[in-house]
């Protein structure tokens, strides 16, 4: 078959149209119409489903071998050293910002506290899953103890790891906060929470994706706005690398 | 030219072939399709890795893979192993080495990102989504779906279906008014994108969702699990590459220019019948 030029020139205008693709999502009004669509993304779903409905929880036997861990998985300094040394049983973590009474616990105030038990599935940003029983301590509890201020929107959870000089924290709006199943844990598997799954404490928010899941709390901030706060985007990937504030898909 | 026979003195009779609602929901998708498969492989790039089930991670066993070992690129699929090296896995790219699964030239954007990746796939996915529900209410509406893509039922005989699959085999297409409908391959072809492929993508693509996992739970029933929904919503983009590969190869076979300019206008020159 002979190959027309017209033809020719409609397959040419199809490679330039291709090529020309990402510099048109590059351009202002698209860039800006898709880096808002998380929110939009997060309010039709939650239109959708119920605001307190849980994520699914699986059985023991759903589990599978290893749990991946991923991201910083120590935190690179002489105190965490101690601290994992003697079991944590220094280790504090607050509850401040715009609350009436703000809270100073050791993990054993809060393995004092009521708990929640849930074996539950963690979906990495990059794709991969794995199914982990998790039991922690409920953060509503905690916000409900020190009495969250009118005007509060978000929490933000300050952690003991760094990517070189920088913390990781992240911050989650008061709808995922008092979400039955988010829970500040501490015991993994029926095991104490290990080192590199973020030793002593770490954020469960079963609705969201992994890098909003904080490991290694030291502190618990209530505020009205993060854009103040570090990069201004909400999270440590969200300021480094542009990840959706609201971690879903 | 493959629409010669319009040139041979005949006078060709111009219909109008395409609604103006198809014409309008074609290139749309042309962008969102486009930018959903190639953004796309910009994220299956973070984990190259494909499972069945619930969970899945590096620890466990994939059934498609594709990466690199001693700077050959492969793609494994169960047991079999393909060397893949300049095309997956291991590529170049101005001289220099990459090893990743996609290639730059297939992914959006070009240089990884995972974050900008997952952001143009949300645009693509809503506008789909979005154009998709509404053409696909439109044309239940105004009888599209039941009077040109619904097949007959004696189109659906064996016999039929079979001279058909000849006809196509030979590259021997519709002439005349034959023309102007769809025939029997291109129906089926259509309704399987339409009522198959594309809800399968998009309600594969909301089981990878936490949050809709959590509100509809069934969603995990229906396709066995988070990282088999995963897996269903690559093999049915593969498809539609598959489709889209075909419907380009026949669109150029019946006469590019006519088939083109009948999805921008809506008017198609009727290919002339075979007078010997």
């Amino acid at each position: 078959m002979i190959v027309g030029r017209r033809k020719l020139i409609a397959g040419l205008g199809a490679g330039l149209a291709l090529g020309g693709c990402q510099k048109i999502l590059e351009t202002g009004p698209v860039d800006d119409l898709a880096s808002g669509l998380d929110l939009f993304t997060r309010d039709a779903q939650r239109l959708v489903t119920p605001r307190s409905a849980l994520a699914r929880e699986y059985t023991r036997a759903e589990m599978g071998p290893d749990f991946r861990a991923n991201g910083n998985r120590t935190v690179d300094s002489p105190a965490y050293r101690a601290h994992l040394a003697d079991g944590f049983a220094n280790w504090r973590m607050t509850v401040a910002g715009m609350v009436a009474n703000p809270l100073n616990l050791s993990i054993a105030d809060l393995q004092g506290m009521p708990a929640r038990t849930q074996i539950t599935r963690h979906d990495c940003v990059e794709g991969w899953s794995a199914i982990g029983e998790w039991t922690g301590t409920p953060i509503k509890l905690l916000l409900d103890m020190a009495g969250v201020a009118k005007g509060a929107r978000y929490i933000l959870l300050r952690c003991a790891d760094r990517f070189g000089d920088v913390p990781y924290y992240e911050t989650i709006d008061l709808i995922d906060a008092y979400h039955p199943q988010t829970i500040l844990a501490w015991r993994m598997n029926g095991a104490p929470l290990p080192e590199r799954h973020g030793a002593p404490l770490r954020l469960r928010v079963e609705r969201q994706l992994g890098y909003k899941h904080a490991k290694f709390v030291t502190g618990i901030e209530v505020i009205a706005d993060f854009r103040e706060i570090a990069g201004g985007k909400g999270g440590y990937w969200e300021d480094r690398a542009g990840y959706q504030w609201w971690a879903g898909i | 030219m493959a629409n010669g026979p319009d040139e041979s003195g005949d006078t060709a009779r111009v219909v109008r072939r395409h609604r103006a609602s198809t014409r309008v929901w074609h290139w749309l998708n042309v962008v969102a399709v486009f930018t959903l498969l190639m953004s796309g492989l910009t994220i299956f790039n973070a984990h190259p890795r494909l499972y069945w089930g619930q969970y899945g991670a590096n620890p466990d066993y994939a059934w498609l893979q594709i990466g690199a070992r001693g700077g050959e690129g492969y793609l494994r699929v169960g047991s079999l192993r393909l060397h893949t090296t300049g095309v997956l896995g291991v590529w170049e790219k101005d001289g220099i080495t990459w090893s990743r699964a996609f290639p730059h030239w297939m992914t959006l954007p070009s240089n990884y990102s995972l974050a900008a990746g997952r952001k143009y796939h949300f645009l693509g996915a809503w506008l789909l989504g979005i154009a998709g529900a509404l053409y696909l209410l439109w044309s239940l509406a105004n009888r599209h779906v039941s009077r040109d893509l619904w097949p007959r039922r004696a189109e659906l005989s064996p016999r039929h279906l079979w001279q058909d699959i000849k006809d196509h085999a030979r590259l021997r297409l519709p002439k005349g008014e034959a023309a102007a409908r769809y025939n029997t391959l291109q129906k089926l072809a259509y309704m399987g994108v339409l009522f198959v492929l594309l809800p399968l993508i998009v309600l594969t693509g909301l089981t990878m969702s936490p949050t809709m996992d959590a509100g509809w739970p069934w969603l995990l029933d229906l396709f066995g699990g988070r990282q088999s929904a995963r897996s269903i919503h690559f093999i049915a983009a593969m498809l539609i590459v598959l489709f889209i590969f075909v419907h380009l190869a026949m669109v150029v076979i019946a006469g590019p220019v006519n088939e083109i300019r009948s999805m921008i206008t809506g008017r198609f020159r009727l290919p002339a019948e075979d007078k010997r």
